[in-house]
């Protein structure tokens, strides 16, 4: 189990981050999402132990991360590399992280090789430069890190930068089927949320220097509804709810609420000819990272 | 298939696509049902979702599991699913379809005639 507390972070004068309680469970599949600069990827970076931060505690079965040898094995984070890991030949770079990360599979790492269509022929691609790659094989290598790690807590910031979707789909399959055999924890943070909205179990969103959102996927489309009925009749019965999307159609209010409705609730909403549907996850999604406040 | 952008929970079609194979006989009762492996890799779906639909029609009688090798389909499977689809066809879908023939002022005699001109003069 991860656990962070009080954790604070700001550059300069620039608060990013401000008293964060997180817990990330064991073998959990979770979606990291917020507005651009909202600071999900120094979340990550802070929890792989890579930078520092102002105050708190980040904690890997009770041990702090920062610094930590023990944590760093068990904590891997994909994003784009440091400039001098991107003058390193690729075969390199793998070996690297195979000295790395405590349970790194090399087996596995020459699969997804021939899985990603990345061929060495006579060595030759592995012998590259890293730089040489194009931007797509460039955020494989990375992939192909993230998964043969098998890191307890695998991170992937924006996984899927410059991928066609064969190969992406191709990376949530491997990723899905992987998870299956080796159950590990795996936050992902991306802006695709309409083709990774059924890879979660549980949804994070940052907003505000805070996490305004931690909720199991289910429960979260289940306390979610679109209201469909004449204006009047929705503004009365929408008095006490947290509203995250409105729109108006002919003299029909089409209104997004997030929170859960008792029967009694339910059962006036309808008497009052106003039509409840459940939100679809990807809308919802896009209605929580821009309204929550 | 799964409809991604539905309203509906996915764990809700996952399990109603495991009842619509077994009322189409493309999986009979003591056969093994899809894994939330397979569901997972075809659909693209986090396993614990699989999970969730295998296991609401594990409650419900439709499924079982055998330790170890995954889950089966029960017998008498197919008329609970029958039973539970009859239901829900006189709680939700003919509710509907009567609300819409009043909104069309269609009457129930001209319905019931255009039923058993569909049916082919049963």
């Amino acid at each position: 189990m991860l656990e962070i507390k009080g954790l604070s972070k700001s550059f300069g004068r620039h608060k990013v981050l401000t008293d964060i309680d997180l817990i990330i469970e064991e073998n959990k599949i979770y979606g990291l999402f917020g507005r651009n600069g909202v600071g999900k990827t120094t979340l990550l970076k802070m929890i792989s132990g890579q930078l520092s931060r102002n105050s708190g505690e980040i904690k890997l079965d009770g041990l702090d991360v920062l610094e930590n040898d023990k944590a760093m094995e068990n904590l891997c984070l994909v994003r784009e590399f440091s400039n001098s890991i991107k003058e390193m030949k690729v075969k390199d770079i793998f070996s690297l992280a195979s000295i790395i990360y405590k349970d790194w599979d090399e087996e596995y790492k020459n699969y997804l090789i021939q899985e990603f269509n990345l061929r060495i022929r006579n060595s030759f691609f592995s012998n590259t430069k890293f730089s040489k790659l194009s931007t797509g094989n460039q955020t494989i290598v990375g992939l192909i890190i993230g998964l043969a790690s098998r890191a307890r807590i695998t991170m992937f910031d924006e996984p899927t930068l410059g991928l066609d979707a064969a190969m992406r789909y191709k990376f949530y399959n491997l990723l899905l089927a992987d998870y299956e055999e080796n159950p590990r924890t795996i936050i992902i943070s991306t802006h695709l949320i309409d083709e990774v909205s059924n890879l979660f179990e549980e949804i994070l969103i940052l907003n505000d220097e805070k996490i305004a959102l931690h909720e199991n996927v289910d429960s979260l489309r289940e306390k979610s509804y679109f209201l469909t009925g004449r204006e009047d009749n929705i503004n009365s019965v929408i008095k006490n709810k947290k509203v995250i999307y409105t729109d108006n159609f002919g003299s029909t209010k089409i209104v997004g609420i997030y929170g859960e409705l008792t029967e009694d609730e339910i059962r006036e909403i309808k008497s009052n000819n106003i039509e409840i549907d459940n939100i679809p996850l990807q809308k919802l999604f896009i209605y929580l990272t821009e309204n929550i406040k | 298939m799964l409809d991604l952008s539905s309203e509906k929970s996915i764990y809700i079609q996952v399990a109603e696509i495991i009842e619509n194979e077994i009322l189409l006989g493309n999986i009979n009762e003591g056969d093994q049902a899809p894994s939330t492996n397979q569901f997972a890799k075809i659909y693209n779906i986090n396993p614990a979702t699989a999970r969730k639909g295998l296991n609401l029609l594990v409650d419900e009688g439709i499924l079982y599991k055998k330790r170890g090798i995954g889950m089966f389909v029960a017998d008498g499977a197919y008329q609970k699913i029958i039973k539970k689809r009859q239901t829900i066809f006189y709680k939700e879908v003919l509710p509907e379809i009567i609300q819409e023939a009043d909104r069309l002022e269609i009457t129930l005699e001209e319905i019931i005639d255009r039923i058993k001109e569909i049916k082919g003069g049963e």
